[in-house]
């Protein structure tokens, strides 16, 4: 057969009885869904188009609609999954390579999982966070090596939890406006990605971290100088090794001007950064930063976690970076081959801990702040990281959600219903930057609670006191070689 | 007195604050039932203007020097102290004269009965008009004056 009909993967279900045809979902839908006929005054449905963002099923004033889950089905096979051939059908009708958004979604061992926390009893204390004071104030920077030296320049942050880096460009401007509100409320960072930073958001400047990438968007001398802190990006945990491409059809007026490139050209970001091959020419780099900022900012190095994170890391300390950003494989993007996004890197739970194990073997985790990012789901995913030794950790997807993304994967179609990875009119301003900034700070907020409620049942009450306590943690089903990876003790073991 | 604003830039244009709107307007006040058994969208009182992705919904701006009132021959049409323009509809005889007059052309004619079918009343009875209370993107608030 030369041709296949292309499967659907969800089911749109709506409930004649409750349906008013009000056609809320045939206006909303940006992907054509639904569709109303007047000749038989019927809405129709195309389900071959559905996304499973659920936008429509929120927003269906009677709740007549529901998206359901549909996998096209093959006969029953153990290796040959239904989403393997119909990808590969896909591919034999397109001879292309298949793109997807967010974090991977493959199943790998969720390390979080397996682990577990500790809590007081009789022995020692448990502190109750409602009536005493617990300290969830975390320090991004170089720490000097002697007490009495200099403080080198230092990120203050009121919650251990920052906005990752996501660009104007892969969202909208609203979704940056409402992130960058609610970490400049909060007392946190967001960070810009590689879009520059728009004339806009420069009253949260307080609270950026700027990125300098391989494409080089949007940096200059402003831009570095109005930032809280500048970040070179290396690479990003959901496409170690490869360049970014956001497609000329994005780049309207207000993209060029923020990103310093003409209007409908594509901005490509090169997989590695053409002036830095090698540790020495990453120090070249950072000190030409430091040196712009006049030594006033603190100057930080992302890369994705690979196999060598450790001596990488160690050797970005070494370079003078102040802080690291380690990037796991579930870490997001707007666009990525699924093949990179499912297949390379390692888990973050075992990158922070072999990054905070080595450089304290070599004598220099007081030289840089070390930052976890890449699918932290809950405020306990967020503890286990620190425990693990993260100074601090970056959510970028669990951000977005609180926007209202329902991880549909489609951010490269730049079609997003709910306003967040898109550049569309009709679509961005879906997204009030003052209701996404309360919801985002409404998650900054809970997460800081649960993790201060943590904190106190394991008789802490300073952050600071939990990073890197390894002893606070044990793991459950966990191998031999991945307790001593993780450098903790299996449950049951006592101190 | 309370006003309803438009935020042009954050109207999605879904129109659900007319469904609202006629729900509130109905005798039944159950949505379903409304759209199913009554003469539905007649009853609302605030509309969606569109061109291209600029979308905002107008309802009545309740105007200082109302046309409205000035030209209703029966008093159907009158201004509280307040400054809110309400409709009688025992008064009305349906010569729709407001709907001639009406700047904004926020008045909409019930063909069946010749009167007049919806206007804003500013949800007077609630705290929160219907259309800001549903508006799920926060397109819509109120302001008090």
């Amino acid at each position: 057969m030369a041709k296949s009909k292309y499967k659907t993967d969800f089911r749109v279900i709506r409930d004649q009885e409750k349906c008013i045809k009000c056609q809320a979902c045939v206006r909303m839908c940006s992907n054509d869904v639904h569709y109303y006929d007047p000749e038989t005054d019927s809405i129709i449905l195309q389900e071959e188009k559905c996304v499973g963002c659920h936008f429509c099923e929120d927003l269906c004033p009677t709740g007549a609609i529901t998206v359901k889950r549909e996998i096209p089905e093959i006969k029953f096979n153990q290796h040959w999954d239904s989403k393997d051939v119909y990808n590969i059908i896909k591919q034999a009708e397109t001879g292309g390579v298949l793109l997807t958004g967010m974090g991977s979604d493959k199943k790998f061992k969720e390390y979080f999982d397996h682990i577990v926390l500790n809590a007081s009893q009789v022995t020692n204390p448990s502190i109750d966070p409602l009536r005493e004071p617990m300290e969830l104030r975390t320090f991004i920077g170089r720490k000097p090596d002697n007490i009495n030296d200099e403080l080198p320049p230092q990120l203050v942050l009121e919650t251990p939890i920052m906005f990752t880096a996501m660009s104007y460009g892969s969202i909208s401007l609203n979704a940056q406006k409402s992130l960058a509100k609610a970490a400049f409320e909060f007392g946190t960072m967001w960070n810009t990605g590689e879009g520059g930073l728009h004339q806009e958001l420069l009253p949260y400047a307080k609270n950026v971290i700027v990125q300098v990438a391989s494409g080089r968007f949007g940096v200059d001398i402003d831009y570095l100088e109005n930032a809280a802190a500048v970040e070179i990006k290396i690479g990003q945990g959901a496409k170690p090794g490869i360049g970014g491409h956001l497609p000329g059809e994005k780049v309207d007026q207000e993209i060029s001007k923020t990103r310093r490139i003409p209007i409908g050209t594509d901005a490509l970001s090169p997989a590695p950064h053409h002036d830095i091959y090698s540790i020495e020419d990453l120090k070249q780099l950072i000190f030409a930063i430091k040196e712009a900022t006049r030594y006033k900012k603190p100057v930080g190095v992302k890369i994705a976690a690979v196999h060598n994170v450790a001596p990488i890391a160690s050797g970005i300390v070494r370079a003078g970076a102040d802080f690291v950003v380690i990037d796991g494989i579930r870490g997001g993007t707007g666009a990525a081959p699924t093949v990179i996004r499912d297949n390379v890197g390692i888990p973050i739970e075992l990158a922070v801990a072999v990054v905070d194990q080595r450089l304290r073997e070599e004598g220099i985790r007081n030289q840089a702040s070390l930052i976890a990012s890449g699918g932290f789901r809950s405020s306990a995913d967020v503890i286990k990281a620190i425990a693990l030794g993260a100074d601090a950790v970056y959510i970028g997807t669990a951000a977005l959600i609180s926007l209202g993304c329902h991880l549909c994967q489609k951010c490269y179609t730049g079609k997003c219903n709910w306003g967040i990875a898109t550049q569309d009119p009709y679509l961005t301003k879906r997204l009030n930057p003052e209701i996404g900034a309360k919801r985002s700070y409404n998650l900054l907020r809970a997460w800081s609670l649960e993790i201060k409620e943590m904190l106190g049942g394991m008789g802490i009450n300073a952050i600071e006191s939990l990073r890197g306590n390894r002893e606070q943690l044990r793991g459950v089903g966990l191998t031999e070689i991945e307790l001593k990876l993780l450098g903790i003790k299996h449950a049951g073991e006592a101190w | 007195m309370k006003k309803i604003v438009a935020k042009e830039e954050y109207c999605m244009g879904c129109r659900l604050c007319e469904v609202y709107c006629a729900t509130k307007n109905s005798k039944s006040k159950d949505i379903i039932k409304t759209f199913k058994s009554e003469a539905g969208k007649l009853l609302s009182a605030i509309f969606v203007e569109e061109k291209e992705h600029i979308t905002f919904a107008i309802q009545c701006r309740h105007c200082e020097d109302a046309p409205c009132v000035y030209s209703c021959l029966t008093g159907a049409m009158y201004k509280t102290d307040k400054g809110v323009v309400l409709h009688n509809k025992e008064k009305c005889v349906g010569c729709w004269m407001c709907i001639m007059v009406c700047p904004f052309g926020v008045i909409k004619p019930d063909l069946n009965i010749k009167k007049i079918a919806s206007k804003c009343d500013l949800c007077l009875d609630k705290e929160v008009p219907a259309c800001v209370e549903n508006c799920p993107n926060e397109a819509l608030v109120i302001i008090n004056k």
